[in-house]
């Protein structure tokens, strides 16, 4: 009697532990839903809506500019931030806000992405710390699925803050 | 082309309905290894990604902590990701993060300051550096032959694992 429910025991544990690596193999190389908060991904992303976010293009460092990407915070390792790639490593950025009279820019470091969100005057990003180190990258947005009503792929940047080079349009 | 992907359609249910009828001990083995393919790579790659993981540490920056004779024999270490699960690392700890500078590849240093402390760099674009909040500042044993913090800065929590 002891014996069995010894062995049921076991074999739900060994079940559980199969599946929550199975789990984590998936939200780990796969995809993972996120539900984002925050005003700072305006109209693209409203506060409360839930994306998908995939994890392949970042292992095998496909992220591209203009992609919406979740990215570990540079200051608190538990927060995420969402955001879009506005430039990759070598390229340059333009680092002085639309009313300032003479423009700054500045070439993203190696190894490095500068985010920006799409609501530019309620965003905190790499505008204020800079460029961050391309592995805090977690995944690339692909899909928004809820709102029901604003279902399917993301939208291209409306802030026109990607600066396009010569190698872009090949 | 479509008369092939027809017959294709067509042919794969009825030979799976005709092997049901005779289990051989080639399918049974077939069916073993699979079902133990898909319990083995799950929680091996779990083991790795959370728990443990075996590296071998190349390069002088370390030295003589970590390779001291240099040159043909590298030491293999194996690094604790369980003890980082909370972003908790101690001063002296040797840690192995993402290099900033290429995301593809793993550096191997010590931590040398914390969030909060006040570090006099070697080397760096400035002499006296305060660590910004979650970030740490690292520094190879080996100073001078080593591409730490006095190169790229404060390092942040890119992917690291702990050697104590």
């Amino acid at each position: 009697m002891f014996r069995r429910v010894l062995g049921k025991t076991l074999g739900f544990v060994g079940y559980t532990i199969q599946y929550g690596c199975i789990a984590h193999c998936a939200f780990e190389y796969i995809g993972e839903f996120v539900v984002c908060s925050g005003p700072s991904m305006e109209p693209t992303i409203i506060n409360h809506d839930v994306v998908f976010s995939e994890r392949m293009s970042r292992h095998l460092c496909k992220i591209q500019k203009g992609d919406i990407v979740i990215a570990k915070s540079p200051y608190d390792p538990n927060m995420n931030i969402c955001k879009r790639v506005i430039g990759l490593e070598g390229d340059k950025v333009c680092t002085s806000s639309p009313s300032d009279l003479f423009k700054t820019h500045t070439y993203v470091p190696k190894g490095h992405v500068w985010l920006e969100g799409d609501n530019l005057r309620n965003s905190t990003d790499s505008r204020s710390y800079g460029p961050i180190p391309y592995a805090l990258i977690r995944g690339r947005v692909c899909l928004k699925l809820w709102p029901p009503h604003s279902f399917g792929t993301l939208s291209e940047s409306p802030t026109k803050r990607i600066i396009k080079t010569q190698s872009d349009s090949d | 082309m479509v008369l092939i992907m027809l017959i294709a359609t067509l042919y794969s249910p009825l030979s799976s309905f005709l092997m049901a009828q005779q289990t051989t001990a080639g399918r049974r083995y077939l069916r073993a290894f699979v079902s133990g393919f898909f319990v083995a790579v799950p929680v091996t790659v779990t083991v790795l990604d959370r728990f443990a993981y075996v590296a071998r540490v190349e390069g002088a920056s370390m030295q003589p902590f970590f390779n001291p004779e240099g040159g043909l024999k590298s030491d293999i270490v194996l690094l604790n990701r369980w003890s980082v699960r909370n972003y908790q690392v101690q001063r002296g700890d040797i840690v192995s993060i993402v290099s900033p500078k290429n995301p593809q590849q793993k550096i191997i240093k010590r931590v040398i300051g914390l969030e909060g402390d006040f570090i006099r760099t070697l080397g760096y674009k400035n002499q006296y550096v305060r660590v910004p909040d979650g970030h740490f500042w690292i520094e190879g044993d080996h100073h001078g032959h080593s591409l730490d913090s006095n190169s790229f800065g404060p390092a942040t929590w890119t992917s690291s694992s702990c050697h104590r």
